[in-house]
């Protein structure tokens, strides 16, 4: 199966620090696998994530993602790869406020140039999918928690990426808003979305993951994949 | 204030470096530039009445004759009644003096001093030293510039004489200086040695005083003695109509100068405070009492803004050095300095400016309730500026542009700061422009004679180039034939054209006192002054007048007006208003036509192209000289200098405000950029790329740089618009259109960019640091 995520011998060092946060480490993800990456705070999970997302650069190792050597983009590159190939879910859902529910979706498909035309009939598609499209001209503040992280998936999708990433996208939800999000990726996975599920809770790396990579102190202490082989 | 409060405050400046910095250096640049528009104000009133106090001025000015009253006679005139104080007896000439490139300046008036201090007339020596030894003299300040520098020589019966100082006398005592013996060796027969004295009375507010005081003089020195005097109140008149032109110009840039510094200064601590709710939040919530939160944060404002206040008048006292010099070259003073209250009161109000503008915002952050100032900043915004994004969400441009451009709304106060500065930027702009352009205008239309490369004297009573001085106890020589002047100049190759002109006093019916009758012979269009209204001399039984005649004559264009000079009279109707400036002095344009007994004292001299004035009027010279006349290549006017000293200023204090402009900008920009570090951060994980997000920073501040621009060159035109009449005014004249429409329409939109241009350069270097900030930090930023 094709490799969407392939890290090589990969380390994140911050200065100052004396441990290396992350790594070095190997780990791939196949195309339609969905992981979750699961630990204690502090284990690397959201320097994993930042340096698939291209947010942030290894000190050592390589990190590949579709195709592409993200580590060695410039940041002009950079931002090319995140809207064309990354679909990216925050735990406090990161929405622009001033903008408009509909604004929000569209936002990462107008920085690629995508037509007015194009950009709205996927975000009204969106919208309907994920049962939104009445908050359309609703401004994020005025939503539940659940709607909210709705509209994130919604812009995460809009220009349809290759990989979908999600940092404890119900960590700031109540049960049933978590539940509505946790039913949600499974769909997407069912649909084929490769997906990197970053979270703390187990139940959610359950239902929505076909595999999950514990992390401890930047190191991988468990692979449900490399289990299932021994 | 406090252990923990202290650490606060000092984890405030330190942690927010940029802030810290931009606060420091926009109230350095606001101060300064008060400090420089506070100087300028200052010095502008009255410059001649503070110049001649501290010069401890001469009320009077006498020259005696030698022969008949000796030294000791006239030291014992400094005992009279009501003198109380003298200087003098200094052997005082007149020479004639020729520079190194062949030009003539007018007959000079020089004195022998050993040293510039005196009890009256206390020199200042602005350049060189004094003269020591024959051979050497120092020139008065008006002379320094391009004409005239250190070093340079001048020669005068024989003798070669170098400039080794520039002085400045309040009362004009004196053209140039020398050594005492070097005057008596000056001396000629033409013009003899006579005796200077310098006199303060106790009792000199008027004419009249001055004249009993005179009076006195006359009374206690042998008959004859006197044979001149010269009253300050003179000198005061020229040098306040000299000076009047550039007060309204200086107060104009002055009062720009200090509002912008109040709102700049005013915007920036503001609003560094008001971005910082979240944190006053969060040290309420810990145990701090809302004094104490107000004290940290009006003691975090006043850290870096003292500095900034510290370094701005040092800044502000080095930049009005060269202005000052500049203004007192083009007041012709003594020696201007920052007045020291200057350099208290412009801190004094920074500092107030800046704790108020500190205390308000940190006032309502200490009384915000702590969970409300934890919110600010966490909670979704209100929905302030949410129009203003569907709006340009609409716009057929790239959606990085069109969230930029409503970014603005969501902060209307600061929009407004931001606002005001760039249209303040562009006022300046526009005003120095065209203030610039106007004074280049009246430079190249006020002195018509100097038009003409040659003058050509045919001896009597000179009449340009300055002052008339005549040798004491001489007589004028007899003048030559003008018929004759005419002819030799006709004849010399390399004359292109020439007209006669002469200088008469006439009186007009109904305006008491004599007025001064300027006659013309020949084709006077080349040396016409700029009209206000009407046309220029066309032909006999016209007369061209200044605005002010109209007024005291209550006659227009089209009336006729009765002449008499000398002793002939004639009927000359009114055929223009004509621009000059030579003050309150009431001065007619007639043609010498109309009055057959005047007689040309000059030809004024336009040659052809490739031809040297300098050599020209040496072959002239030659052949008229025997004639009675002499020829004289023009050199440079010193209104010329006044106008470069004046455009300089110009330059120097827009390139002030612009700046002032731009780092309120910068300021706001930073501000804005803080507060929405965590949105960019969100836009760029989304794919935003760095020049996306510069073009999103740069947007959100062009519709406010052309807003700005939009305002700010109407208002800078209608400024120009108001201050020219205002600087007209003061020098006793009405100008001409062209000096009042300097403005052409693509000039007019090049300034529109200016405020653009204002936005966009305070903008880039915080839209620089939005791109290259770590995206995964400013996620983390809340």
């Amino acid at each position: 199966m094709t490799a969407v995520i392939e890290l090589k011998g990969v380390a994140k060092r911050y200065e100052n620090a004396g441990a290396p946060a992350l790594g070095p480490l190997d780990l791939s993800v196949a195309q339609g696998e969905a992981l979750a990456v699961t630990g204690p705070s502090g284990s690397g999970k959201s320097t994993l994530l930042n340096l698939v997302a291209g947010l942030d650069k290894p000190t050592e190792g390589t990190v590949t993602v579709a195709g592409q050597q993200v580590d060695r983009l410039g940041e002009h590159a950079l931002a090319r790869f995140r809207r064309e190939r990354i679909g990216m879910v925050f735990q406090f859902f990161n929405l622009l406020d001033d903008l408009t529910v509909l604004d929000n979706i569209q936002l990462p498909a107008q920085l690629t140039g995508s037509s007015r035309r194009k950009t709205q009939a996927r975000a009204q598609e969106l919208m309907e999918v994920l049962g939104i499209q009445k908050h359309a001209r609703a401004y994020p503040g005025r939503l539940s928690g659940g709607e909210r992280q709705r509209v994130a998936v919604a812009r995460a999708l809009v220009n349809r990426p290759s990989l979908l990433l999600a940092d404890e996208p119900t960590g700031a939800l109540d049960s049933a808003s978590g539940q509505d999000v946790r039913d949600l990726l499974v769909d997407l996975h069912r649909g084929g979305q490769t997906i990197v599920l970053v979270t703390h809770d187990p139940a959610l790396a359950e239902a929505c993951a076909s595999r999950t990579v514990h992390l401890v102190d930047g190191h991988v202490a468990l692979d449900s994949r490399a289990e299932a082989v021994r | 204030m406090t252990g923990p409060l202290l650490r606060v405050v000092r984890s405030g400046v330190g942690r927010r470096r940029v802030q810290t910095v931009v606060i420091a250096i926009a109230t350095m640049m606001a101060v300064a530039a008060a400090v420089v528009a506070g100087s300028l104000m200052v010095v502008s009133n009255a410059p001649f009445d503070h110049a001649f106090a501290a010069q401890q001025g001469a009320h009077l000015t006498a020259e005696f004759d030698p022969a008949k009253v000796t030294a000791e006679q006239l030291g014992a005139t400094g005992q009279l009644d009501d003198v109380t104080a003298s200087a003098g007896p200094y052997p005082a000439t007149v020479i004639e003096a020729t520079d190194s490139s062949g030009h003539r300046p007018p007959a000079m008036t020089l004195v022998g001093r050993t040293g510039p201090h005196a009890e009256v007339d206390d020199l200042d020596l602005t350049a060189g030293r004094w003269a020591r030894k024959p051979g050497e003299v120092v020139l008065t300040s008006s002379y320094q510039g391009p004409a005239f520098k250190l070093g340079d020589t001048l020669t005068a019966s024989g003798t070669t004489l170098t400039v080794v100082g520039f002085a400045t006398s309040a009362s004009k005592t004196a053209d140039l200086w020398a050594t005492p013996a070097q005057v008596r060796d000056l001396a000629s027969q033409e013009h003899p040695v006579t005796s200077q004295m310098l006199y303060r009375f106790d009792s000199a507010g008027s004419k009249g005083d001055i004249a009993a005081d005179r009076k006195k003089l006359l009374a206690a020195v042998p008959s004859g003695a006197l044979l001149g005097t010269q009253s300050y109140l003179d000198t005061k008149r020229a040098a306040d109509h000299g000076a009047a032109p550039t007060i309204p110009f200086l107060v104009a840039f002055g009062v720009l100068g200090i509002v912008m510094s109040v709102i700049i200064v005013g915007s920036v601590i503001s609003g560094a405070v008001g971005t910082s709710l979240r944190r006053i939040g969060i040290l309420k919530a810990i145990g701090f009492t809302p004094r104490e939160v107000v004290r940290a944060y009006v003691a975090q404002a006043l850290i870096p803004a003292t500095v900034g206040i510290a370094l701005g008048v040092v800044l502000g006292n080095l930049l009005a050095v060269p202005l000052l010099d500049d203004t007192e070259q083009a007041y012709g003073t003594a020696t201007l300095s920052v007045a020291w209250w200057v350099d208290v009161v412009v801190p004094a109000g920074a500092l107030l400016v800046v704790g108020i503008a500190a205390f308000v915002p940190a006032l309502r952050a200490g009384r915000l309730r702590t969970v409300e100032a934890i919110a600010v900043g966490r909670a979704p915004r209100t929905g302030r500026g949410q129009w203003a994004h569907r709006a340009a969400g609409r716009l057929p441009l790239p959606r990085a542009v069109t969230y930029g451009l409503a970014s603005p709304f969501a902060h209307p106060v600061r929009t407004l700061a931001m606002l005001l500065a760039v249209a303040f930027g562009t006022i300046a702009a526009t005003f120095a422009v065209g203030l610039t352009s106007s004074l280049n205008e009246v430079s190249s239309i006020q002195d018509p004679e100097s038009r003409s490369a040659v003058t050509v004297f045919t001896g009597g009573p000179s009449v340009a180039g300055g002052e008339h001085v005549p040798a004491p106890g001489t007589p004028e020589p007899e003048p030559a034939d003008p018929a004759q002047v005419s002819a030799a100049i006709k004849a010399q190759s390399g004359t292109a054209s020439s007209y006669g002109m002469g200088q008469q006093d006439a009186t007009v019916a109904g305006v008491s006192g004599t007025v001064r009758a300027t006659l013309y012979q020949g084709d006077s269009r080349r040396g016409g002054y700029a009209m206000i209204s009407g046309h220029w001399l066309t032909g006999a039984g016209q007369v061209v007048v200044p605005g002010q005649f109209l007024e005291t004559t209550g006659t227009e264009i089209g009336d006729t007006v009765r002449v008499t000079v000398g002793k002939e009279s004639a009927g000359l109707r009114i055929v223009g208003v004509a621009f000059e400036s030579s003050g309150g002095e009431l001065e007619i344009q007639a043609n010498l036509a109309d009055f057959p007994a005047a007689r040309p004292q000059e030809f004024l001299v336009n040659i052809k192209a490739g031809v040297s004035a300098v050599s020209y009027a040496e072959k002239l010279g030659a052949r008229i000289e025997p004639l009675g006349a002499e020829a004289r290549a023009n050199s440079p006017s010193q209104q010329d200098g006044l106008v470069l000293i004046l455009n300089a200023m110009a330059a120097l204090l827009t390139l002030m405000l612009v700046s002032v402009a731009g780092l309120g900008v910068l300021n706001s920009v930073v501000l804005d950029t803080r507060e929405r570090v965590h949105d960019l951060g969100v836009c760029k994980a989304l794919g935003m790329s760095p020049r996306q997000t510069v073009s999103l920073v740069l947007a959100s501040v062009a519709g406010i740089g052309v807003l700005g621009g939009l305002v700010g060159v109407p208002a800078g035109y209608a400024l120009h618009g108001f201050v020219l009449p205002v600087m007209g005014h003061a020098a006793g004249t009405g100008l001409p259109r062209s000096v009042l429409d300097v403005y052409d329409t693509p000039q007019l939109l090049l300034l529109g960019l200016a405020g653009l241009a204002i936005a966009l350069l305070g903008a880039l270097l915080p839209a620089g640091w939005a791109a290259k900030s770590r995206t995964a930090t400013a996620l983390r930023t809340e």
